[in-house]
């Protein structure tokens, strides 16, 4: 017969040994994507790539269209979704906890976030490519802001019902009408989860490629047009990637690797936030 | 001397019955009420108050009045109703829709259970600190103006002064006169709570609602916050909300006892504390119950 203690520490040493071996299996895959993806894409980094438009096949170019057209669709899809995103996750975590309408938005809200992004796509281009003729930058951030909606109203939801009660209370008590208690109190008290919320939005879209398949497509020019179709860095990646050129596979992994180590560096800066955050209550 | 005989073995055998609120204590508090109806110096009356938390009748038709610079205790085992009773009379349970009261709080001769009474302006004339300090997200100086910025618009300088003036009245001045930029939260417990009292002063207010000021401080913080109630009087109508019994006899003038969603016993805290009239109320006090 084990002595209780003694089996205890067993079962506890077996799921310890179970947990890292499940943690190293992830992350070996992960950091071999990130070895071949720096060991292969290295090598396309230079000058050139941020200052040569994408190059016909064969010959040699850089990304700064599709580099300039991702970082404004991004922008603009972000500037469109994030007020949105901000005003409905208050709505549904400040005003409408007593009624049918938050409870529907909410379930309708979780549904976006978790669906595929082509499907987003395929709206746009529904909706607006197919009436308008023609595709463009427009539509394309239109279907990230689409992807950024859903992101940032259930951060800011989530963000908001961590303030307690109390803290609204004591403003209320004080004679604020409700917008002000939102806008001077709560926002202020949960503003660094709020854009933790947006930038983890922003990292999600910079890397998606599907929505802008079917709505900016692409665009081999330089173009700030945003009624044209245009150049942006994941369906390059895809179309290059896919070649049989060798520039153009080079250019493809240099390109995936800016991207990763975009999100890469917004993710830090929002984890940097959030750790602020919590070291300050 | 044969009834103070049988009140000391009644204590000294204990009682197990839960004290009932019998028809004397109407009779009684309709005499409390007529009495006091007459003094010009009410500042609250409450006449009738009923409240539900959804079907939970949390208040039984309760009256009294509450006096123009005095300090009043509302006292009573936990979930009596004395905090509910508080709230009432800033309407702050109106932030949720199942809460309702019902009856007439009559405050300046107008009802403020009224629909049409303005919530803000009413809640910026009766100012509440609760149970747990709750300073904004913000400096000490904003936590203290922001109730000030909503209805008055200052100058830089007549900010300062209003935000000193509170402090001082808060007792807090002294200790972050140097660090008034500093964020609030960085306070201790017991200066937050006075920060909190500050910012309700601030707003020179009429009614003082103090929802169990000190539960959550130590003794030498609650002895500042205490001392700091007594002053006030001078300027205001204070209600203080508190589980603990020698506080009460300590700064209230007038204590209100509770039990269960009604008013057993209301009268001078003098009175209460050492002939109260009701058995529970003495129950209670003496600690043989709740």
């Amino acid at each position: 017969m084990i002595p209780i203690y003694t089996r205890r520490r067993m079962i506890n040493a077996l799921h310890l040994t179970f947990s890292i071996l499940a943690m190293i299996f992830g992350l070996f895959w992960l950091f071999w994507i990130l070895l071949v993806l720096i060991g292969k894409g290295l090598d396309g980094i230079s000058v050139a790539l941020f200052t040569e438009m994408t190059p016909a096949p064969g010959n040699t170019g850089g990304l700064l269209n599709a580099i300039i057209g991702s970082l404004m669709m991004v922008i603009l899809a972000t500037l469109i979704g994030t007020p949105v995103g901000i005003l409905a996750g208050t709505y549904l975590a400040e005003f409408g906890q007593h009624g049918w309408l938050a409870s529907v938005t909410r379930f309708i809200n979780d549904i976006l976030l978790s669906a595929p992004s082509i499907v987003i796509g395929l709206f746009v281009y529904t909706v607006y490519v197919a009436r308008v003729g023609h595709f463009s930058g427009w539509a394309g951030a239109l279907a990230l802001s689409m992807i950024v909606i859903p992101v940032v109203v259930r951060t800011t939801e989530d963000m908001l019902r961590l303030i307690p009660d109390s803290l609204r209370e004591a403003a209320a008590a004080l004679g604020a009408p409700p917008w002000k208690v939102v806008t001077l109190v709560t926002w202020r008290a949960s503003e660094v989860g709020i854009l933790t919320g947006v930038l983890l939005a922003i990292a999600r879209i910079s890397g998606e490629t599907a929505p802008l398949l079917f709505t900016a497509l692409n665009n081999q020019f330089w173009t700030m047009d945003m009624n044209q179709p245009m150049a942006n860095l994941p369906v390059v990646i895809f179309q290059f990637a896919m070649s049989p050129y060798e520039s153009w596979q080079e250019l493809a992994w240099a390109g995936a690797l800016l991207i990763t180590l975009s999100v890469l560096g917004l993710n830090i800066i929002a984890r940097f936030f959030l750790r602020k955050n919590k070291l300050s209550t | 001397m044969r009834n103070q005989q049988i009140l000391f073995y009644s204590k000294l055998l204990g009682s197990h019955e839960h004290p009932q609120v019998t028809e004397e204590v109407s009779e009684f508090k309709a005499t409390m009420n007529i009495n006091q109806a007459k003094r010009t110096d009410a500042k609250v009356i409450i006449n009738d108050l009923n409240f539900y938390y959804g079907r939970h009748h949390a208040l039984k038709s309760v009256s009294m009045n509450i006096l123009e610079k005095k300090i009043t205790a509302f006292i009573g085992p936990s979930g009596c109703g004395k905090s509910t009773l508080l709230r009432t009379l800033n309407r702050m349970y109106q932030l949720y829709p199942s809460q309702v009261a019902r009856g007439e709080i009559m405050v300046d001769g107008a009802n403020i259970l009224d629909k049409k009474h303005d919530i803000n302006m009413l809640r910026a004339k009766m100012g509440m600190v609760f149970q747990k300090p709750t300073p904004f997200p913000m400096s000490i100086f904003d936590n203290v103006i922001f109730g000030v910025k909503l209805y008055e618009s200052l100058n830089r300088s007549e900010s300062m002064e209003r935000v000193e003036w509170a402090l001082r009245k808060a007792a807090l001045w002294e200790e972050v006169k140097d660090k008034l930029n500093q964020s609030g939260m960085s306070l201790s417990g017991g200066q937050q709570q006075r920060l909190c009292i500050a910012r309700t002063i601030a707003v020179k207010p009429e009614v003082v609602l103090l929802d169990e000021p000190t539960s959550a401080l130590d003794p030498i913080s609650t002895a500042h916050i205490e001392e700091l109630i007594f002053q006030l009087k001078q300027d205001y109508t204070i209600v203080i909300v508190t589980h603990n019994m020698q506080q009460a006899a300590r700064v209230s003038d007038f204590t209100a006892y509770m039990y269960l969603g009604k008013l057993v016993e209301f009268g001078e805290t003098d009175t209460i504390f050492t002939t109260p009239s009701e058995k529970a109320t003495e129950d209670y006090i003496t600690g043989k119950f709740g």
